[in-house]
């Protein structure tokens, strides 16, 4: 099923590049149904691929277009004013300076249309906060500069799978100062993956409602996955919550979003999102592979088991 | 008016006694001191402007090519602090100095030996900031916003805080010195509700600062005890909070983003009518917007901080509030328009300024707009898309209402005009480059590249690329406004006029050009229609 995916990808990445700019730029903002990583030219959000994240995506679009027909409106009054009432064309000044009705009514109508959009907003906020109902938990934690996930729970039953994630090597030895090696040439899968790809990727299951917890251990990071429809800062001391429920199976590439330090720009997120099926048959190797000899080390060992009690202490204070 | 009776004190100069040194730094003259913040401000805009290039060469292309990522960081940090602190408040401080006393009727500030040390303190503040980047373990590289615990894990966080405690004391008795000059100066007959929209502006930009620089002091100084007094404010494992400095910096910092902001507000009020030869639509809707406005800033600080966790409640209260300051913006940028409808124009430098500012402006605040939006901020937020919003409205904004004030007034100061053929070269350059430089910012932003990162996915190529070549070109836009400045004070052989724009209206330039070093040694009489912004009667 993820071959396919992927082989859509590539025909698709193929196409865009015989098109030309103009073509590319069309795709870029109409063609984002199935990228929902980013692609050159991209000038529009991503639809992304989760039950939430069409909300962002039109929201997004609804207050672009608002934005768009007022400032046809009030540039093209300006360029109107700008040609009709210019001194070269033996413009005589107007004496007025003020005209009640006209000030009411350009007061009231941006608060008709600010009422509108506060609307959907709050509506989509609504949906966002509700982390309740989840069937899986994801412990997401920053450090500099690299994520650590922990499986927390699936279906109701405690998990202990837990992995660092960071940049994979073949970006991190690209990206050193004068490296001479070709961003271009970082690929994985027909991917261009230039500091979009890691050596362990948070593998999760597609129609399933994942909370996230995320937190930091040192500085104050961001978890952003743009298919995902969201960012949550992740800072030392506070468990922030969030959720999604993926639709499509797929890679989706995203990174840290708040500066961490010298190498923020290098420690990005990959979320693969395959069937439950494949998903059930992961954890299974993960477990096995964790269980005979105890591979871990004390204090990641530890940690699973400080994880589950934090949740279950913001549990009880959400409660 | 009051012309002839202060070219009879025109005798009475006696800066031309005075040495190099006593003339400029033992000022107590309010253009002197004007003046003095003008060229400071304009050389930190080129060191500023010099990192932004360091920022935006690296950019040029994928892959790491000229700095270390630390090094990149110091300059993103460096960058906005130098431009903020150091360019633009400065810029604004400068230009109410000179006119704010010119426009009211004053002879000169307030408290004028206050004015010499608050623009005296700058110069220290800033070599203290700029010389940790020639210090061992370098700059501060944690972003302007100095966030904890990352801020703290800099070598140079006690040399920024006292140069922000510095930049403080200096803005507050400037801001002190503004209120002073406004509440107490003015000549008899200048009503409040008859001062010009620029006067205004600064008034309420005056009490925005000495309301939120003392905030900003005591979280700087929280970092402080935090790093070298184990003090634990913003550290979790003390029982400290990292998201407290993030409520308290951006207590200060939303108002602080207006205080860029309504000066500019004033400057393009000023200017509009003069060249649509028309009184300023709505006036005391104009005045109210900027209140409004500034009000409004303090109680939308979370907006910068949606994705931290807020509670639901805190969120939409936030949304709501920002949302709300679409409507007094709005109305300004409504009235500018209607304040050019029916008037008779004319496209001198500092009106292409202002049109570009009334056009531009509105596209950072769109985006404002959008940004408000929470479930869209969870996109947007920390994206590129951030960076174009806030480069439109402080550079297309900010700083085009600096230059438009600066080919304003600058006839007034010197006595000569600039060149009107260079004013617009360096107009077409700037408006054009400056959005090849931030509009393909949106696209990268909305793509989903982070900002504050040195290198990025091959996918964000392209408009990283023209970005740059954007910059590179804006950049050197800026030597042609040195150049016309240069030749304007020294070279320019024309006189500038007392009216010097056929549409100008106001008490500066009743003045002879260059004013008197006095400006108003007696009152002069105040005639409606000579007001600035038109005779209003509402």
């Amino acid at each position: 099923m993820r071959a396919g995916g992927f082989g859509k990808h590539g025909i698709r990445f193929r196409a865009k590049q015989a098109f030309g700019v103009a073509g590319l730029m069309a795709l870029g903002l109409f063609g984002g149904t199935a990228q929902a990583n980013p692609q050159p030219g991209q000038l529009n959000l991503t639809p992304g691929v989760t039950t939430y994240s069409h909300i962002p995506y039109m929201l997004n679009n609804v207050a672009l277009g608002v934005c768009v027909v007022i400032g046809i409106l009030v540039f093209g009054a300006m360029f109107i004013a700008m040609f009709r009432f210019r001194k070269s064309r033996g413009a005589v000044p107007e004496k007025w300076s003020h005209n009640t009705t006209v000030e009411i009514i350009w007061t009231a109508i941006p608060v008709v249309i600010l009422i509108s959009l506060a609307w959907l907003a709050t509506d989509g906020l609504r949906k966002f906060s509700d982390t309740t109902g989840s069937q899986m938990t994801v412990k997401v934690t920053g450090y500099q500069w690299k994520w650590r996930y922990d499986y927390v729970d699936y279906l109701g039953k405690p998990l202990h799978v837990d992995f660092m994630s960071k940049l994979d090597d073949q970006s991190n030895a690209t990206r050193q100062l004068d490296s001479g090696l070709d961003p271009y040439a970082v690929k994985a899968d027909g991917e261009q993956t230039y500091l979009l790809n890691v050596d362990h990727p948070l593998v999760v299951p597609i129609h399933t409602k994942i909370r996230f917890v995320i937190t930091a251990d040192d500085v104050i990071h961001s978890w952003f996955v743009p298919a995902l429809g969201w960012k949550m800062d992740a800072i030392p001391g506070v468990i922030n919550a969030a959720w999604t429920n993926i639709n499509t199976p797929g890679i989706y590439r995203g990174q840290c979003a708040e500066l961490c330090g010298q190498d923020h720009g290098f420690m990005p997120i990959v979320v693969k999102a395959v069937s439950q099926d494949d998903f059930a048959k992961w954890l299974a190797d993960q477990q096995k592979a964790a269980t005979p000899p105890a591979p871990a080390p004390a204090s990641t060992a530890a940690a699973p088991a400080q994880a589950t009690a934090q949740v279950a202490a913001k549990q009880s204070t959400q409660g | 008016m009051a012309h002839a009776a202060t070219h009879d004190e025109h005798h009475d100069e006696h800066h031309e006694h005075l040495n190099f040194f006593q003339r400029w730094v033992m000022s107590t003259n309010h253009k002197d001191i004007g003046t003095l913040y003008l060229v400071f401000s304009l050389l930190m805009f080129f060191i500023g402007g010099s990192f932004a290039m360091v920022i935006r060469a690296e950019l040029f292309k994928p892959g790491l090519q000229l700095v270390q990522p630390y090094f990149f960081n110091e300059m993103t940090t460096m960058h906005a602090l130098v431009m903020i602190f150091g360019a633009v408040m400065p810029a604004f401080v400068g230009l109410g100095n000179w006119m704010i006393p010119m426009m009211v009727g004053a002879p000169d500030m307030a408290l004028p030996r206050m004015n010499n040390l608050s623009f005296w303190i700058l110069p220290f503040a800033f070599a203290l900031m700029l010389s940790t980047l020639f210090l061992p373990g370098g700059g501060p590289a944690g972003g302007w916003t100095m966030y904890p615990p990352l801020s703290i894990q800099s070598a140079s966080t006690a040399y920024v805080v006292f140069a922000i405690h510095l930049m403080g004391i200096s803005s507050i008795m400037g801001a002190i010195n503004i209120i002073a000059t406004i509440l107490n100066m003015r000549a008899p007959g200048m009503d409040l509700l008859k001062m010009p929209v620029f006067v205004w502006s600064w008034l309420i930009t005056a009490f925005l600062l000495i309301a939120v620089m003392p905030v900003l002091a005591g979280a700087v100084t929280m970092l402080l005890t935090d790093k070298y007094f184990n003090t634990h404010f913003f550290d979790a494992a003390g029982g400290g909070d990292p998201v407290l400095f993030q409520h308290v910096f951006w207590f200060f910092g939303h108002p602080e983003v207006y205080i860029m902001i309504l000066p500019a507000f004033g400057i393009i009020s000023e200017i509009i009518p003069t060249f649509a030869r028309k009184p300023i639509f709505g006036y005391k809707a104009m005045v109210f917007a900027i209140a409004s406005i500034a009000f409004l800033s303090f109680i939308v600080w979370a907006h910068h901080m949606f994705a931290v966790g807020l509670p639901l409640g805190a969120e939409i209260f936030f949304m709501y509030a920002t949302m709300l300051i679409a409507v007094p913006t709005g109305v300004k940028v409504f009235n500018w328009v209607a304040t050019m409808w029916g008037g008779s124009m004319t496209f001198e430098t500092p009106m292409l300024f202002a049109i570009a500012f009334v056009i531009l402006f509105t596209i950072g605040g769109f985006s404002g707009l959008m940004l408000a939006l929470v479930p869209a901020d969870f996109q947007y937020h920390d994206t590129y898309f951030v960076v174009a919003h806030f480069h439109y409205v402080l550079v297309t904004g900010a700083i085009f209402a600096i230059m438009a004030a600066t080919y304003y007034w600058i006839p007034k100061w010197t006595g000569h005009m600039y060149s009107e053929f260079w004013g617009k070269v360096h107009f077409w350059n700037s408006v054009v480059w400056v959005n090849v430089l931030f509009f393909p910012q949106h696209f990268l932003g909305l793509a989903g590249m982070p900002r504050r990162i040195p290198d990025y996915n091959v996918a964000f190529a392209n408009f990283n690329m023209i970005s740059s070549i954007g910059g590179f070109l804006f950049g050197a836009s800026q030597l042609i406004f040195l150049g016309v400045l240069i030749h304007c004070v020294w070279f320019s052989k024309k006189k500038a006029t007392d009216r010097v724009w056929e549409g100008a209206r106001g008490l500066e330039w009743t003045l002879s050009s260059p004013p008197p070093h006095h400006s108003f040694t007696i009152a002069p009489v105040i005639h409606d229609e000579e007001l600035a912004h038109g005779h209003v009667e509402d």
